[in-house]
């Protein structure tokens, strides 16, 4: 039965020390763990919450780019943010999928995002007021999902890892087309340079907020680091993500709205980083609770969609169980 | 130049932005994910289309202008389209059954240009019957599957086609360009066309349990540059950005 599989699942597993310490030591030895191997219970859980946190925020993260599909102002545009939002619908997929191989379901995974008690990346609840603003999220907000998922393409968790390493490949190409895209406003017009400028300040500190709170304030740090499921700290990505975002904003002509960021050449072992203002967690905690300009309107435009097609799925539904029905018959 | 050519091109440019547009319209919003990634795939050979066809009218033009100076910058009177392509997407049977009429019209279209005397035109139509097939088969199984589905299924296809079969007429007629472009062994005659598109329909549509019907007058003025009021709409979302700032470079 596939469920003996599944070690953990039904609660009723005896987590002994002896039975803990064998499977660090597997994590300890890089070996990957798959879906049919025992796992300690918050193991699988972790894995469940973060896998279906990340593919939830593929799929409202659909939502603000879509908002400038229609309006794309050329062909070429038109076509490759189509082609971008597509591919954030893929990486959603392949995420389900994988945390399907947990034991949940793609349904229950999307009832609890509707209902509110799943969460998904808190940047997708600001708004896209301007063409910049694709741009400035290829280029920040898949820039820094990138500096958080290339660690995870090494993620102990097989599924999951697998499903990065596809992932991160188109990520990287959004974020260079994201990148391109800001590029060309700053040689254009006044008009569109301003326009650039005025979405990088109000992108540049929500996407410093996607690595999470700091690692004093992080409640799920610790564990999944012991069990290789992150490899980094929020802190040392988001450290990481400022140090190659800085110079690539100064390159085209932009300044970073942070007047306290300066080159610090003892940061990093003596490599050098940019120190970095205060971040506002009172903003963070405040959209994580709900209360961002587009939190409602995420759900709602989801809700909707969902609602709206039961009678399709319904339909698909009934009409494979006459064709089974009758190819039985 | 042959402004016959370019005005036929532009026509068939147009029906394949604007179904694009709209397709494109449900990117995010689709009944599964599944779709989310199937309709942006039409939506995306739609607008690849346009691009190839805009660009190739350019050069029959010759003054200069490019695919976005076509796409965007032409006024509601004159994009060609034809009046089904720009319907509103309406529920999902409405757009499955919009873009199954428009491929079934397209597959032997392209196919026959597979032997077209324009050179450019005849190369494009192997990439694009390929395309076209898919997106028969795509919206096909979904118009059998919503026929032959539930209750409520069954009848919002039938909403569709009672809605959208007066547009499809338009698709088959000829104008004196398009004449003379079938004339010179360019396009293919509407009439084969028409035969095709029925015995697809046909098909289709008996698998789906749904029935062809009769009607008792056929729109058109698309063609003529005659368009309904939700065109306006949309091409006041698809130009914006070229209006509002104009000149510039994206
Ligand atoms: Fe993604
Ligand atoms: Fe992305």
């Amino acid at each position: 039965m596939y469920s003996q599989g599944l070690i953990g699942a039904d609660n009723k597993t005896e987590e002994t020390q002896a039975f803990l310490d064998a499977f660090q030591k597997r994590i300890d030895a890089e070996e990957k763990i798959e879906p049919n191997d025992p796992m300690p219970l918050a193991y699988r859980n972790t894995l469940i919450r973060m896998i279906g946190q990340h593919a939830h925020s593929e799929i409202v993260g659909m939502l603000p780019e879509g908002n400038w599909i229609t309006r794309a102002p050329t062909l070429r545009r038109k076509v490759a943010l189509l082609a971008k939002v597509q591919d954030e619908g893929g990486h959603g997929l392949y995420l389900y999928s994988a945390a399907e191989t947990l034991g949940v379901s793609r349904e229950q995974m999307t009832e609890e995002l509707l209902d509110g008690t799943a969460k998904y990346s808190s940047i997708f609840n600001y708004p896209t007021p301007t063409w910049a603003d694709i741009g400035t999220i290829g280029w920040l907000v898949d820039g820094a999902a990138i500096m958080n998922q290339v660690p995870l393409c090494r993620c102990s968790y097989g599924p999951y890892a697998r499903a990065m390493i596809r992932v991160c490949k188109e990520e990287s190409f959004h974020q260079r087309q994201g990148y391109e895209l800001v590029k060309t406003l700053c040689e254009g017009t006044a008009e569109q340079k301003a326009m650039a400028q005025d979405s990088l300040d109000r992108w540049w500190w929500p996407s410093l907020m996607m690595f999470g709170p700091s690692d004093t304030d992080s409640q799920h740090s610790d564990k999944s680091m012991q069990w290789k499921i992150k490899r980094f700290t929020n802190d040392e990505l988001r450290q990481k993500f400022i140090d190659a975002t800085v110079p690539q904003a100064e390159l085209i002509g932009l300044t970073v709205p942070d007047k306290d960021l300066t080159w610090n050449p003892t940061k990093n072992r003596g490599k050098g980083g940019y120190d970095f203002g205060e971040i506002n967690w009172d903003e963070f905690w405040r959209v994580v609770q709900g209360h961002g300009l587009m939190n409602k309107d995420r759900i709602a435009a989801r809700k909707k969609a969902w609602d709206e097609g039961a009678w399709v799925r319904e339909a698909a539904q009934a009409y494979a169980a006459k064709q089974q029905s009758s190819s039985v018959a | 130049m042959n402004p016959a050519l370019l005005h036929s091109v532009v026509q068939i440019a147009d029906d394949h932005l604007i179904l694009g547009h709209r397709m494109s319209e449900w990117c995010g919003h689709a009944p599964m994910l599944e779709e989310d990634l199937s309709m942006p795939n039409m939506a995306l050979d739609m607008i690849g289309q346009a691009r190839t066809l805009y660009t190739y009218a350019a050069t029959i033009e010759n003054q200069g202008r490019t695919e976005d100076d076509f796409a965007y910058l032409r006024n509601d009177r004159e994009y060609l389209n034809c009046l089904l392509v720009e319907r509103p997407n309406g529920d999902f049977a409405h757009t499955m059954l919009r873009q199954l009429y428009f491929a079934a019209y397209m597959h032997p279209f392209w196919e026959a240009m597979h032997k077209s005397t324009d050179n450019t035109l005849q190369a494009l139509s192997f990439k694009a019957v390929k395309e076209i097939a898919y997106h028969i088969r795509h919206c096909g199984e979904w118009i059998v599957r919503l026929g032959d589905g539930t209750d409520e299924s069954h009848e919002r296809i039938n909403n569709a086609v009672s809605a959208l079969h007066p547009y499809t007429a338009e698709l088959f007629e000829v104008d004196e360009q398009r004449l003379a472009g079938i004339e010179l062994g360019i396009f293919p005659a509407q009439a084969q066309l028409r035969q095709v598109w029925d015995k697809t329909i046909d098909q289709i549509f008996h698998q789906a349990k749904i029935k062809v019907p009769r009607t008792d007058f056929n729109q058109s003025g698309g063609r003529k540059g005659l368009h309904t009021e939700d065109f306006g709409l949309l091409l006041s979302q698809l130009q914006y950005l070229q209006r509002a700032y104009p000149g510039s470079t994206w």
